[in-house]
């Protein structure tokens, strides 16, 4: 991602003048330039939040499912009171966002979909990948999914309870991953980079020790 | 008028999803109603998106819910022959006992 | 039958396709755009989704994520008399 951000700031002519805009995609834009003409925002408050989302990643939700790995008391306190827990690593949730956590373990396996929507804890890992808001992925997580973490490269032992969280509501869940075996004397900072977005989700299981260090 | 709805229901009853099928927004999939499963969280109330959606207020607030269903119950093939779960956040206007 | 949005269950036989595209200038402003549309207290997400649901089947369908999200805005800002889509109209012609 390049994450550059020129100034957008000129003429409303030839804003629009990308073929590949769609119908509703120029729309959208168009509807952004009429609510600060009407001064009811500013282009730079949009930038703003722009910038805000790109500065938020999975990397976010590494550090916390690092620390609750190398920290019992603060996983406990985790999942008990997400909230409470991620301030503690200077993460402060907005006053709407409520988020959850769900542990993984060797018996208990959570995954997550929004069969709705694609509701999703944006707030804390950035936007969802293309694959998490399809049909498909909306369709089978729920009817099938052993089935979709297979696709993903998971094959769940039989003895392994599954567990899909549909986030109907204004709840979001992240997945806190099982930690991997052999990494008992690694580092928080290098546990941190086993620990992949689609984990937390929970298609996939963390990375093991040897695929982060090929 | 109370803002939030009182409690109905506790962690480990057996509540039903009512089989309503209304026309306006909702959060209850399809998939669930007239199912029946098991509470395991109460998760504490929240404006109902059901009157929110049109202007509303959403209040009262309505007492939200993490149920648990076999996914046995639910669907056919591997999952009908797994001891598999699905877990869904569901408002307590959408749930009676089971 | 259930509703064209209410999508869980529903026979599906692609595979998931993995490929992730880097999001375009117009969507990364939409999704801004909607949360200071939200802190002017002006649409609230149940409004949004209300209104993504409401879309004809086919639309829901075809649209993109965040071209859901420009049409329920649209209909959303029209509905509370903050915008016409004559004005949309305008605006568009003069940006192109």
């Amino acid at each position: 991602m390049s994450g550059d951000h020129h100034d957008h700031d000129h003429d409303h002519e030839g804003m629009l003048d990308d073929q590949e805009l769609s119908y509703r995609a120029k729309r959208s834009l168009a509807i952004q330039e009429l609510l600060i003409d009407k001064g009811l925002m500013t282009r730079e408050s949009i930038q703003h939040k722009m910038d805000i989302m790109a500065s938020r990643s999975p990397t976010d939700g590494a550090r916390i499912v690092a620390r609750a790995w190398v920290d019992p008391e603060f996983k406990a306190r985790l999942v008990a009171d997400t909230r409470s827990a991620v301030a503690e690593l200077g993460y402060v949730l907005a006053p709407e966002s409520q988020l959850a956590v769900m542990e993984n373990t060797d018996s208990v396996h959570h995954v997550v979909v929004c069969t709705l929507c694609s509701c999703y804890p944006t707030s804390l890992l950035g936007p969802p990948p293309d694959w998490y808001k399809s049909f498909a992925y909306r369709s089978r997580a729920v009817s099938d999914p052993r089935g979709v973490m297979r696709e993903f490269g998971l094959e769940l032992n039989t003895s392994v309870e599954v567990r899909v969280v549909d986030s109907t509501a204004d709840l979001r869940y992240i997945v806190l991953p099982e930690r991997p075996a052999g990494t008992e004397n690694m580092s928080e900072e290098k546990l941190a980079k086993l620990v992949n977005r689609d984990s937390m989700i929970g298609v996939t299981k963390a990375s093991s020790p040897e695929v982060v260090n090929a | 008028m109370s803002t939030e709805d009182a409690v109905l229901f506790q962690r480990g009853d057996e509540v039903r999803v009512k089989e309503d099928f209304p026309n306006h927004h909702h959060r209850t999939p399809w998939f669930v109603k007239g199912k029946s499963g098991r509470i395991t969280d109460l998760c504490g109330a929240f404006p109902n998106p059901e009157t929110r959606a049109y202007g509303g207020t959403g209040l009262p607030m309505q007492p939200l819910y993490r149920v648990e269903f076999k996914q046995s119950d639910l669907w056919e093939g591997e999952s009908a022959n797994s001891s598999d779960k699905l877990l869904m956040d569901i408002y307590q206007n959408w749930l009676e006992p089971a | 039958m259930p509703a064209v949005h209410d999508r869980g269950g529903w026979p599906n036989d692609e595979p998931i396709d993995r490929t992730e595209h880097e999001h375009a200038y117009w969507e990364k402003s939409t999704h801004a755009l909607l949360g200071a549309i939200g802190e002017l207290r002006m649409i609230v997400t149940d409004e949004l989704r209300r209104g993504i649901e409401s879309l004809p089947a086919d639309e829901y369908e075809k649209l993109s994520y965040y071209e859901k999200w420009s049409a329920s805005i649209e209909k959303l800002l029209v509905e509370k008399n903050v915008l016409t889509e004559e004005e949309i109209d305008a605006k568009v012609r003069e940006m192109l």
